[in-house]
């Protein structure tokens, strides 16, 4: 791992890519064809690290024939989603599809329900603006709340606060879009007999930075394991296009442009990376900080936006409940 | 007991202890330590706050010292509504 153990830094997280990459190669090959008894993978593509990663890793695992890549745009993503997509598709010279979701979210009310639950803070929201969710900044306090960016179709814009029920409308009426993708991969799964991969980095497992049967289900999650900041290493050592690796993580979820730490995480990827790595292996706040250049008290509130971040995610993790476990559907029986 | 208080700790029974009468929170037990509060919570609990007191919760009074316990939600009360500061039951 890293060159320097003594003082804590970012070196910490340095990975050895090649080895890495044939431990998850191993891993995929082992775990599509053996373990879930299929013959490929499908891969939801968005243009960002993380998927881009998993299909590369999946091609040299399981052979660029038996990996499928999906676009599925929807009306408020960014071009570059499809673009870059695309881009690494041609690199990889793995088949693809593209659904367009815009007409099942609208068959499902996904944009008409998103649109009444904004109206109820700001009354005169339209189809013409555009909007996106944000978390107040750890630094003005330790709760973090909701607020509703919306920007007028002349370009004018402001940000609300969200009442309980309006915020819970919107993430509901917003989670159609994960949910109908994931919906999407299962199809293409079904039909070739191919596993779906999920695509989360540790940041986003651990921290819940998913959508309960949307982005969070999949057949296999190959690098769940991998802090964000290692997932750039290993697509560096993938050979994933670089424009991909310049491209700011975005959650392409909202009609405005909406980084990701202004939606959930308290600090971009690399300072947040360092700090969950600090809590896992029990640092003191004031060693983090200083790899930070940051100071002591701040880090002690990530430590707890981190808890209650975990708190949420146990639901989101949690299997159905059962009032006794059933033997016989245990793998391996 | 304040009727203030009164009505906080209800509202703590009812809506962060889904009425579970075995906990007991404290006054100063803190909501965002013991898990009892997440960011939905805190907006339900503007909720409550704006609608039960009639008093306005202004983005920068959402700070724990405010909101984080019974005992600070009830000077919190009191210090926006001075009218509810000195009735007691």
């Amino acid at each position: 791992m890293g060159k320097n153990m003594n003082k804590f830094s970012p070196d910490h997280l340095r990975l050895d890519a090649s080895a890495e990459a044939e431990r998850i190669v191993f891993f995929i090959r082992d775990a599509v064809f053996t373990r879930l008894k299929r013959k490929g993978m499908v891969v939801g593509l968005s243009g960002g690290i993380d998927s881009s990663t998993v299909a590369a890793l999946a091609v040299r695992a399981l052979g660029a024939d038996r990996v499928i890549g999906l676009f599925m745009p929807e009306s408020d993503s960014s071009d570059d989603s499809l673009r870059l997509g695309q881009l690494l598709a041609k690199e990889l010279g793995i088949k693809t599809f593209t659904e367009d979701i815009s007409g099942i979210l609208r068959g499902a009310d996904c944009y008409r329900r998103r649109d009444e639950a904004i109206r109820t803070v700001v009354p005169e929201y339209h189809s013409g603006y555009k909007s996106k969710l944000v978390l107040s900044s750890l630094d003005s306090s330790e709760f973090r709340i909701s607020y509703v960016v919306v920007q007028s179709p002349e370009g004018e814009q402001r940000k609300v606060r969200l009442t309980a029920e309006a915020f819970l409308a919107l993430v509901a009426a917003t989670n159609f879009k994960q949910r109908t993708r994931k919906m999407m991969e299962y199809y293409y799964a079904d039909r070739f007999l191919y596993a779906v991969a999920g695509t989360p980095n540790r940041l986003e497992y651990d921290l819940g930075f998913f959508v309960k049967s949307g982005d969070g289900s999949a057949d296999i999650k190959p690098i769940a394991h991998l802090y964000k900041s290692q997932v750039y290493q290993l697509a560096g050592y993938l050979g994933v296009p670089q424009e991909i690796l310049n491209r700011p993580p975005t959650t392409d979820t909202y009609s405005l442009p909406q980084s990701q730490e202004e939606f959930y995480f308290s600090l971009p990827y690399d300072k947040m990376d360092l700090c969950l790595y600090g809590k896992a292996h029990r640092l003191p706040a004031s060693e983090v900080a200083e790899a930070l250049g940051m100071n002591e008290a701040q880090i002690e509130r990530v430590y707890r936006d981190i808890d209650a971040k975990r708190a949420v995610a146990r639901y989101l993790h949690m299997e159905p409940l059962l009032i006794e476990p059933i033997k016989e559907t245990v793998a391996g029986l | 007991m304040t009727p203030v208080e009164a009505q906080v700790r209800q509202y703590v029974t009812d809506r962060l202890l889904f009425g579970r009468s075995d906990v007991v929170v404290e006054g100063d037990t803190s909501f965002l330590e013991s898990g009892l509060i997440d960011s939905t919570g805190v907006l339900e609990l503007v909720a409550f706050l704006e609608e039960s007191f009639k008093i306005k919760v202004e983005d920068e009074d959402l700070i724990p010292a405010n909101l984080d316990s019974i005992n600070a939600l009830t000077r919190f009360i009191q210090a926006k509504s001075p009218a509810l500061a000195d009735s007691r039951v």
